[in-house]
C-alpha cells in the first residue's frame, strides 16, 4: 500500500487572486512580515501496490485529472505502508 | 437542423438552451444524457452551463471524462458545430478542444448581470449574422470565468482569428478581455456569457439569438441545396 500526498499549485507565472486576498487579510491582522501567499490543493491518495512503476502511475493521475497543467504544477510524496 | 443539448449531473442551463433552440430559433432539439455515447444523428452540439459534478476539483474537469465525450471528439473531427457556454466552455478547455484554462474571477466575486460584448469578427459559423465590432448585451453568471492563456497562445489566437467575443470592460480579469474563442478550424466555440439567456427582448435582450441563427445559416449553406 502507498500513501501518496499530492500538492497542486498555481504556476509561478499565474496570478493567484485567492492568495492575494488572504495576504491582504493577514496584513490587516498586522502580520506585515507575510510577503506572499499562494493557495493550492493537497490531495491524499491511498494506492494498492501492484506491478508497474508507481511514479509513472501517479504522474499520469496528476496530469490527466488532478492538475490542469496549463496553469498548475504538481509535486508528490510517496510513503510505502507495510501491512502488519 | 437538429441540435443536441448535453445534460450532466449539475447542468442548470440545459432548459434555457432547449427553449432557445425550440421556441425562439424554431429548430429541432433533444436532450442527451452524459452517459450516452452517440451523437451521430445530430448536426450541432450544445454544452450548457451549470455546475457539472459540483465543479469539484476544477470546473469541467470531471465532466470531460464522461462517456459522451468520445462522440464529441468524433463530432469535432467531422467539423460539426460545437458550442460550450459557461461550464460548457470550461469542459471544452479541460478536454483540450480549446486552448487555455479558466481561473477564479480576479476579484473572487460571482458575477451575474448583463454585460456588453464586442463581436471581434463575423466570418465564423457562430458570428456571421453579426456585424464586425457590433456591441451586444448578453448576461454572464460565473465565479470562474477568468480566462488564462500564455502570450504565445494569445498570439496564435489572434493570428488565426480565433477570438470571437471580448468583454467591452474587463469584468473578471480575463486575458485581453477574452469572452469567447473558437478552435483553429472554427467549428468549436467556447464562451462564458450566456447567449441562450438573451433570446427574447421581454427578458432584457435578444442579442444572443443571432449566434444560433449564424450556426443554422452556415449549416444550411453547407447542407441544403438551394432550389
Amino acid at each position: 500500500m502507498y500513501n501518496v500526498k499530492v500538492f497542486v499549485t498555481l504556476k509561478e507565472s499565474v496570478l493567484d487572486p485567492q492568495g492575494g486576498a488572504v495576504k491582504d487579510s493577514l496584513h490587516r491582522l498586522s502580520y506585515q512580515s507575510v510577503e506572499d501567499v499562494r493557495i493550492g490543493k493537497y490531495i491524499q491518495l491511498t494506492i494498492k501496490k501492484e506491478d508497474g512503476d508507481i511514479n509513472q502511475q501517479i504522474r499520469e493521475i496528476c496530469e490527466k485529472l488532478l492538475a490542469n497543467t496549463v496553469i498548475e504544477d504538481y509535486t508528490y510524496e510517496i510513503e510505502e505502508v507495510v501491512s502488519q | 437542423m437538429k441540435f443536441a443539448v448535453l445534460v450532466f449531473p449539475g447542468s442548470n442551463c440545459d432548459l434555457d438552451m432547449y427553449h432557445a433552440i425550440k421556441d425562439e430559433l424554431g429548430e429541432e432539439v433533444e436532450y442527451v444524457w452524459h452517459d450516452d455515447s452517440d451523437l451521430s444523428q445530430f448536426d450541432g452540439i450544445l454544452i450548457p452551463g451549470g455546475f457539472s459534478y459540483g465543479d469539484y476539483l476544477r470546473g469541467g474537469s470531471i465532466a470531460r471524462f464522461s462517456n459522451i465525450m468520445n462522440s464529441i471528439y468524433e463530432a469535432n473531427k467531422q467539423g460539426k458545430p460545437i458550442l460550450g457556454v459557461c461550464n460548457g466552455f470550461q469542459i471544452l478547455l479541460e478536454a483540450g478542444l480549446l486552448p487555455g484554462a479558466m481561473q477564479r474571477n480576479e476579484r473572487l466575486k460571482f458575477i451575474c448581470r448583463h454585460v456588453d460584448l464586442v463581436v471581434e469578427h463575423n466570418d465564423s459559423m457562430f458570428t456571421n449574422e453579426y456585424d464586425k465590432g457590433e456591441v451586444i448585451s448578453v448576461p454572464v453568471a460565473h465565479g470562474e470565468g477568468n480566462y488564462y492563456c500564455d502570450e504565445a497562445t494569445y498570439e496564435k489566437l489572434l493570428e488565426n482569428n480565433q477570438i470571437a467575443f471580448r468583454y467591452k470592460e474587463n469584468i473578471n480579469g480575463s486575458r485581453h478581455q477574452i469572452a469567447g474563442i473558437t478552435n483553429e478550424r472554427g467549428n468549436v466555440l467556447g464562451m462564458m456569457p450566456h447567449p441562450e439567456r438573451a433570446v427574447d427582448t421581454l427578458l432584457g435582450s435578444a442579442d444572443g439569438l443571432k449566434l444560433f441563427k449564424s450556426i443554422v445559416k452556415s449549416w444550411r449553406e453547407a447542407h441544403v441545396v438551394s432550389s
